[in-house]
This record gives structure tokens, C-alpha cells and sequence, in this order.
């Protein structure tokens, strides 16, 4: 073999390795942006969290409920990685979390230290479907809440003068864990609250706005419910009584 | 074969014996492979399924990604730890130690001896060598070729991608820890990657994913240089008939200058998966450690010459 066919061999060896290795990359992005499934508690951040996460599922076999389970292949997210389906099993929130502490990697951090501060994901409700919006009184949720009255809480919904008013239950990110409690009691045919990434439904107010009058306060929490404050802060207040923003929104403002 | 006969001795190929008992004992090794690999398995099933203990532990959690033994030994895959090293990630200290004694553990059995005798896709990649056999699929008329070093190259790509990514490039995608997963917690499209190495070995490329393609393999290979149990050779009584090299699932493994000049199959690719040591007509190959074969060759006088006829 001369010099010019080993300089084409290794060119031609050279290509198919970077095709293999360009589509391998894709494949690889793809995964892990793909939708997020519900983590354990004490998870690390998304991306951080798929790449410390060695898929042993010492996790699944630590947890006494058989709450976890371990995403299947072609399921949406890193195949292998833990995950759990709230209407299932919920997350019961074991008070010494044997999951987290079981994991090898710290994909879980073992120390992780209150479970009441863990954010699987958060709670949403979809009036539409939700017993209380229609006028009855359910409010499974709040009572099964294990966050008691701060996770979720009933706000009065008054509707003009002839019918009576609804006793609605409202979520509070700043203490809802995530744990699915309330969508595994909703009583409805498929749950009307239901435990989602909190990135696909928290909006950010942004700094450039100022409530004017929540100008006097040191702190909103209300206002910029940001994932960051979410982890930081602990709940520090129920909703329904105190004069904030939120409280604002949810008396006046619905249909 | 005849042109392979030394001028000294002469050439006894390999028969299958008809006798139970001496057919079992030339597949002894392959169903001591079977038992150890059906073994681990069956450890971690029933300590996920049944709740196996051992004084008052789990017998062996997890998988063979991580794993965690009676409760006290950590274990580890290597590989799949040094992947997220390089995506700039820095794990608590279990894994750590527990990848370090399973790095420990197989360097001193032979690195790839976790290929042949714990991998569960080895009893997959060999049931496709054995429907290959049956189907007489001639090594020749492979559809793909490849260099056997493509490992490498998809070893090189793993590492590389890890740390581009800071992902977990091959854990993320590995049919082998899917296939055990899927084994543990309930058959699903996981086993797609094990049917495709399946029809890839059987019909594609012979040993085509153990012996050219698994990053792990790869990995063990390298590890496996400075593993401890080897393959001895006896280059005195080898007649060259060359039906280990028939055999061997490994394509470059078994080479007689090299072995005749060592002692022993040095490559780190070696599976020692024991195929050619039981079917040796002459028993010219046996199980050894590496440190005595390097000192019975040192204590020779004269360095042992090839037969004429006998190089491969």
C-alpha cells in the first residue's frame, strides 16, 4: 500500500466514524431533550441529572411503595433512568427518603434533606374537568394534600348573584413537592390535577415589571415563583388569606 | 490441514467424544459460563423480585450498571463511570469505589472475562454463532466486513461524545444494559438491540458485535492487558491443526508466533471464554496465571523456536 492509498483508507475510515459518530450525537441530544419524565425527590437538575444517573435502579428497589420504576426503552426520556406515574403510585414522601439515599451516584443527592422541599414536579388542575369548578364540593385534593394547606389550597370563586359560590382549589408552587397524592385521589374518570414538569407550565413575570403595589414588600414570592425561588424559599404563607398578587388574580378576575 | 503437520508429530484433529461425560467435559467450560452468567442474573431477580437477603441485606441490588452487594461492596460499571467523568460530572463517592473494585476485580481476572462469563448478551451473541454454525454461514460470505479494531474506533466515539455531551453516550443507548434491564423488570422494545446484535451476528457479520463492534468489550480488552488469568500455551506439544483458531470467536486472538513466544494468548481481546483449552486434541492450551507463565518462560534456556509448517 503506498502513501496515497493510506492516506485515502485512513480519510475514508476517518468519514465513516464521524457519520456514525454526528448521528450517534443526534440520537444522544434527542433523548435528552426529549419530554421530562417525574423524577424522584432530591433529583439534580434535568440535564445534570440523565448524565449522573448510572440506571442501577437501587432507587426502585429502595422505595417501599414500588412508587419508581425505570423509564422504558422508546419511552420519552433516557431509557433506564428513574421515573414514576403519580395515578399509579404516588410518591408517598417517606420521611428518611430511602430513595435518594439508596442512589450510588448522587444523581439523587443522598443528603438531600427534607422531603417537603423536594420538587418532583408540580400540580396543575384542568377546570374543565375539575368537580370543584363545577360547583361541587370535592376538594379531594387539598384534603389529601400531605403539604397541608400550603400545596393546595380552597379559594372562594364567587359567581355573580343566583348561583352559589365555588369552592375552588388553587396551587401553590412554592410548597407543592410534586408527590401526586392528589392526582392519584382525584376522583374524576382521568385526573383533572394532574403532576407535570414544572418548566412546561410556570410562566416568569421578569424583572422589568413592578407591582406597584407590592412595593412596600421586601419579597414576592408570588410574583416571581422562578425555579430557583421554588427550591430556595420554604413555604412561608397560605395564599387564601394573606393580600398578595396571586390572591388578587384568583377572587376577581375568573369567568 | 495435512500441510500443518510438523515433521515430528502428526496431526490429531478434534473429535466431539460420543460418551456423555466426555462431551460434558469439553463443554465444561462453556456450562460454567452458562451457570455463572444464569447465577448473577438470578441474584439480582430475586433480590429485586423476591427480596433476597443476606443478613438482613439485599442479597445484590441493582444492576450490572451499579450495584450494591449484601449491603457492603459497592460495585460499578467502570466504563459507564469514566463516560460520566469525562461529561465534566462529579458522582458521591459510592460509585466511585465501586467502580474502582470492579475495575480491580476484572483486571486481575482477565479483563474480558466479564464477556464471556457474566455479560448476558453473550449467551445471545452465542446463540447466533451457534444458528450460524448450523446454517453453515460461511465466514466469507458476510455481507459487512470490518477491521476487528472498530471497537476501538466506537470506544474513541463513546468517550469522545461523553464529553462533548456530558452525557452518558453508550449507557444511554447500550442494547447490553438494556437487555439486562428488560430481563429484571419485564420484556419491552429494549430487546430490539439484543435481536438485532442477534441477526447481525447470525447472518451480517460473524461475531459481529462482541468481536467487532461492543465499546465494552473494548474497554475490558485494554483492561484485559494486564489481566492476571491467561490462556497458557504449550508450544512443544502443539501439532498447529488449528481448531482452536476455528473456534475462537475472537478474530485475532489466537496467533501461534505470538503465543509461541509468550507463553500464553497475550491479547488483551481474549475473552477467556475456555473454548479452545477444552477442545485441544493435544492439550497444549490450559488456564494459567500470567505471572507463572512469564517465569517458566524466563527460567527456559533456550527460547522456543516454530516447527517448520508452523506459523498461521
Amino acid at each position: 500500500m503506498d502513501r496515497r492509498q493510506f492516506f485515502g483508507q485512513a480519510a475514508q475510515g476517518a468519514a465513516a466514524a464521524a457519520c456514525g459518530g454526528l448521528a450517534w450525537y443526534a440520537l444522544l441530544e434527542q433523548q435528552a431533550r426529549a419530554a421530562v419524565p417525574l423524577r424522584p425527590p432530591g433529583a439534580r437538575a434535568e440535564r445534570e441529572f440523565a448524565a449522573t444517573c448510572i440506571k442501577c435502579g437501587l432507587c426502585v428497589q429502595a422505595c417501599p411503595y414500588a412508587t419508581l420504576r425505570l423509564v422504558k426503552t422508546a419511552e420519552p426520556g433516557v431509557a433506564g433512568t428513574p421515573t414514576f406515574a403519580p395515578r399509579d403510585v404516588p410518591c408517598y414522601m417517606c420521611e428518611n427518603i430511602p430513595c435518594a439515599k439508596a442512589c450510588p451516584t448522587g444523581a439523587l443527592d443522598p443528603q438531600f434533606p427534607d422531603i417537603a422541599r423536594a420538587r418532583m414536579g408540580l400540580a396543575v388542575i384542568d377546570p374543565e374537568s375539575c368537580l370543584s369548578w363545577q360547583g361541587l364540593r370535592c376538594e379531594v385534593c387539598y384534603r389529601v394534600c400531605p403539604v397541608r394547606g400550603k400545596a393546595i389550597s380552597i379559594v372562594n370563586h364567587p359567581r355573580q348573584i343566583s348561583r352559589h359560590a365555588m369552592f375552588v382549589p388553587v396551587i401553590h408552587a412554592n410548597a407543592c413537592t410534586g408527590c401526586g397524592i392528589c392526582e392519584k385521589k382525584c376522583p374524576t374518570e382521568v385526573a383533572a390535577i394532574r403532576i407535570v414538569d414544572p418548566r412546561l407550565v410556570q410562566g416568569r413575570i421578569g424583572a422589568h415589571y413592578r407591582l406597584g403595589w407590592k412595593h412596600e414588600e421586601a419579597e414576592t414570592p408570588a410574583a416571581a415563583p422562578s425555579p430557583a425561588a421554588r427550591t430556595a424559599a420554604p413555604p412561608e404563607k397560605k395564599a387564601p388569606a394573606a393580600p398578595g398578587a396571586l390572591d388578587y388574580l384568583n377572587r376577581g378576575g375568573a369567568p | 490441514m495435512a500441510s500443518a503437520s510438523g515433521p515430528v508429530r502428526t496431526v490429531r484433529h478434534f473429535e466431539l467424544p460420543t460418551s456423555v461425560s466426555g462431551r460434558l467435559r469439553v463443554w465444561r467450560f462453556t456450562i460454567a459460563r452458562r451457570v455463572l452468567q444464569f447465577t448473577v442474573l438470578l441474584a439480582f431477580f430475586g433480590t429485586l423480585r423476591w427480596g433476597w437477603t443476606v443478613l438482613g441485606q439485599p442479597l445484590l441490588a441493582g444492576n450490572l450498571s451499579a450495584a450494591n452487594l449484601a449491603g457492603v461492596l459497592p460495585l460499578a460499571d467502570p466504563f459507564a463511570v469514566l463516560q460520566m467523568l469525562l461529561g465534566w460530572h462529579w458522582p458521591v463517592a459510592e460509585v466511585l469505589v465501586g467502580a474502582a473494585v470492579t475495575l480491580g476485580a476484572y483486571a486481575a481476572l482477565g479483563g474480558r472475562v466479564f464477556c464471556a462469563w457474566v455479560c448476558p448478551m453473550n449467551v445471545v451473541t452465542d446463540a447466533a454463532s451457534w444458528l450460524r454454525s448450523r446454517l453453515s454461514v460461511a465466514a466469507g460470505s458476510d455481507l459487512v466486513r470490518l477491521p476487528a479494531q472498530t471497537r476501538y474506533v466506537v470506544l474513541a466515539l463513546a468517550l469522545v461524545l461523553s464529553a462533548v455531551s456530558g452525557l452518558l453516550a453508550f449507557e444511554s443507548f447500550s442494547p447490553i444494559a438494556m437487555l439486562h434491564r428488560e430481563l429484571l423488570y419485564g420484556a419491552g422494545l429494549g430487546l430490539t438491540g439484543a435481536l438485532g446484535i442477534f441477526m447481525l451476528d447470525a447472518l451480517v457479520l460473524r461475531h459481529g458485535w462482541c468481536g467487532h463492534l461492543c465499546p465494552l468489550g473494548a474497554f475490558w480488552a485494554i483492561v484485559g492487558r494486564v489481566g492476571q488469568v491467561k490462556v497458557a500455551f504449550d508450544d512443544a506439544s502443539c501439532t498447529r491443526c488449528g481448531d482452536c483458531v476455528k473456534l475462537c470467536p475472537e478474530p485475532r486472538v489466537l496467533h501461534f508466533g505470538n503465543a509461541a513466544a509468550s507463553g500464553m494468548i497475550a491479547s488483551g481481546e481474549c475473552t477467556n471464554c475456555g473454548r479452545c483449552v477444552a477442545i485441544c486434541p493435544e492439550s497444549s492450551l490450559r488456564f494459567d496465571l500470567r505471572v507463572r507463565v512469564r517465569s517458566a518462560a524466563a527460567g527456559r534456556a533456550v527460547p522456543p523456536t516454530l516447527t517448520p509448517g508452523g506459523t498461521i
